[in-house]
């Protein structure tokens, strides 16, 4: 029973060992920002997830008592993962690529981080102030 | 008066699940303050989040996940192969759009994650007024299929939970 144990574990944790290690060859080895960012994104979930599951199974054998916290960081890296991989897309994109060169947004205007609606909300703004300042005065 | 003391009842439930896997223990004093924290924290919040998510069939959401876990996999192995024996001249990296059917920020926000976490896809932008993703493909020779196999595979169970 120990044995096959054994081996799940360690299957587990060599699984995850490659993933996470051809995510970050990935990094070194494709050609752009853009094309890296699909690397750390996806093979690391993957690795890190394989050494999660080789915990809990090595608790739900050989520990104690069961563990929990591996579903935890599972979930908290599966919710903050694709934001990560968001706001590096947002920021590569606004220093190397003009609204011109994405593809057509459709029946929408702009991209959001492209678009005036940001500038517009603080113009509001700012001509808000300006006329209670103005108010205030008269 | 339930609505006042659980204005979001969803997040008040995976409140209490995530504070008793925190303890990593059962014991009823836990369980205790976990309620209190269910209570407390939307009740906090709520003034950055007025609306409650609807969700018409909750019931989907575990056999999506289950997809989702699945295509992770598969997503994986995939771009690892694209990653170590793909020569860099012969990736065909593309922008896609997705019009957007959803409306609910909350599905838009799942779709947008879901599409980072599976094959070669990462979600970069949204349009203006939330009616279309831009999306970027790691090796897309048909980004047309790209398109369809997102509307249908997940978008279209998105719509089942959320609207």
């Amino acid at each position: 029973m120990s044995i096959f144990a054994e081996i799940l574990v360690s299957a587990l944790l060599v699984i995850g060992g490659i993933f996470g290690l051809v995510g970050s060859y990935g990094l070194v080895k494709l050609p752009d920002q853009m094309t890296r960012l699909h690397a750390p994104t996806k093979a690391a979930t993957l690795g890190v997830g394989g050494i999660l599951l080789a915990s809990v199974a090595w608790f739900g054998f050989f520990g104690e008592h069961s563990s929990w916290h591996e579903l935890l960081i599972a979930l908290f890296l599966f919710m903050t993962a694709p934001i990560t991989g968001l706001m590096i897309a947002k920021a590569h994109m606004h220093l190397s690529w003009r609204a011109e060169e994405l593809p057509d947004s459709g029946e929408d205007r702009n991209w959001a981080t492209y678009g005036d609606s940001a500038e517009r909300s603080l113009l509001d703004k700012g001509t808000d102030d300006e006329g209670t300042e103005r108010d205030l005065r008269e | 008066m339930i609505r006042r003391i659980f204005p979001h009842p969803y997040l008040s439930a995976l409140l209490v699940l995530i504070w008793m896997l925190l303890v990593n223990r059962f014991a009823w004093g836990s369980l205790v303050f976990a309620i209190i924290l269910s209570i407390a924290i939307p009740a906090l919040t709520e003034p950055y989040w007025p609306d409650r998510a609807r969700l018409r069939n909750p019931g989907r959401i575990l056999s999506y996940i289950g997809l989702v876990i699945w295509d992770i996999i598969m997503a994986n192995i995939q771009v690892a192969m694209i990653v170590l024996f793909k020569p860099n001249r012969k990736l065909q990296p593309a922008w896609i759009t997705i019009p957007l059917d959803l409306r609910s920020p909350e599905a838009i926000t799942v779709l947008a994650s879901t599409i980072t976490l599976t094959p070669g896809t990462v979600s970069a932008d949204l349009s203006q007024d939330g009616h279309a993703l831009l999306v970027h493909c790691l090796h897309a020779p048909d980004p047309e299929s790209v398109i369809e196999e997102i509307k249908s595979r997940y978008e279209a169970r998105l719509t089942e939970i959320f609207e």
